[in-house]
């Protein structure tokens, strides 16, 4: 079978899935479900003294599901350090999805400050896999010290809008050395499977299944689309050019003598 | 005594256990994670942790995210 594998660890499902923003945690859980997937997001904050709510790990089969704390909310890697040791001091594996997003509008990646905090929580023993711009020379370095992944951006987080950085995704999987999850952005299912045709090894989505009347019929189909690209990509696609080719036979035609 | 909680100052009149203080906020120490003046305090430090006045507290625990 054709597994992904990151650091060390094998996984059958390509699709990772955030737990945000669903009307409810039975939704939630139904898409988690129907993704297939074996990774899940969730985020750490503060509790809410004066009227704590039930926990959302009591709806998470984490046997099932491996949890992947992510550091949102972090404005610089001093923040994203400290929300990777909470979600460690947990109980979680020292596994983190790291996000540094400073700028409240586009919740775009800070290049600077996400590989600051990558070296230490590798140095610390973290798993890490970065949120990032979809820049090829960030992603060399952020190998280099030491992450698990490289997670570039389709499009801004929970705009739907699809692998809008698709020229730079590309040359990032050709260099890359580790796994590519194209995270943020994708919107639909042929987002998702354009993604994995162009070789990403794998794509992370949460708004399109969230913001849907029916996030587990759009979890389905992210995975078939998951599914789809990565065969299409393994058996390999066929060349672009700009002139047709045609694919009846050119000889026999009912015409002339 | 005076603590400051989640960013929230609040009075409490007698000596007082980080346990106790999760007992009394009706929180279970599975499911929060205790910072106590920026250093995290795992759980099995919370019986013996008597908090002092002026003590900040962060008490996080995990909601859905992307």
């Amino acid at each position: 079978m054709d597994k992904l594998v990151i650091a060390g660890r094998q996984f059958d499902s390509r699709l990772l899935v955030g737990t945000g923003k669903f009307a409810s945690n039975q939704a939630m859980v139904a898409a988690m479900e129907h993704s297939g997937s074996e990774i899940v997001t969730v985020a750490l904050r503060r509790v809410d003294i004066d009227n704590p709510e039930d926990s959302l790990l009591s709806h998470i089969d984490t046997d099932r599901y491996l949890l992947l704390p992510n550091t949102s909310g972090a404005r610089d890697a001093e923040e994203a350090i400290r929300l990777a040791r909470l979600a460690r001091a947990a109980g979680c594996e020292p596994w983190v999805k790291l996000e540094v997003t400073p700028d409240p509008y586009y919740l775009l990646p800070d290049p600077i400050e996400t590989l600051k905090a990558a070296e230490i929580l590798v140095k610390e023993g973290f798993i890490v896999l970065p949120y990032m711009p979809a820049d090829p020379v960030l992603a060399r370095h952020l190998e280099e010290v030491g992450t698990a992944t490289v997670m570039p951006l389709g499009a801004p987080i929970g705009t739907n809008k699809g692998v809008r950085t698709r020229d730079h995704i590309a040359i990032i999987i050709e260099q890359a050395n580790i796994p590519v999850i194209v995270d943020a952005g994708l919107g639909a299912p042929s987002h998702a499977a354009e993604a994995m045709e162009m070789g990403a090894d794998a794509v992370l989505v949460n708004t399109a299944l969230a913001d849907t009347p029916n996030p587990a019929g759009m979890a389905q189909a992210f995975r078939k689309g998951v599914e789809a690209g990565r065969e299409a990509f393994l058996a390999g696609l066929g060349a672009q050019r700009d002139q047709a080719e045609a694919s009846s036979p050119l000889t026999g035609f009912l015409r002339g003598d | 005594m005076q603590l400051t909680i989640n960013g929230q100052k609040k009075e409490f009149s007698t000596p007082i256990t980080v346990q106790q203080l999760l007992t009394q906020l009706g929180l279970s120490a599975e499911r929060v994670v205790v910072e106590l003046n920026r250093n995290i305090l795992t759980a099995e430090k919370h019986p013996e942790t008597e908090l002092k006045s002026g003590d900040s507290i962060e008490l996080v625990q995990f909601v859905g995210g992307g």
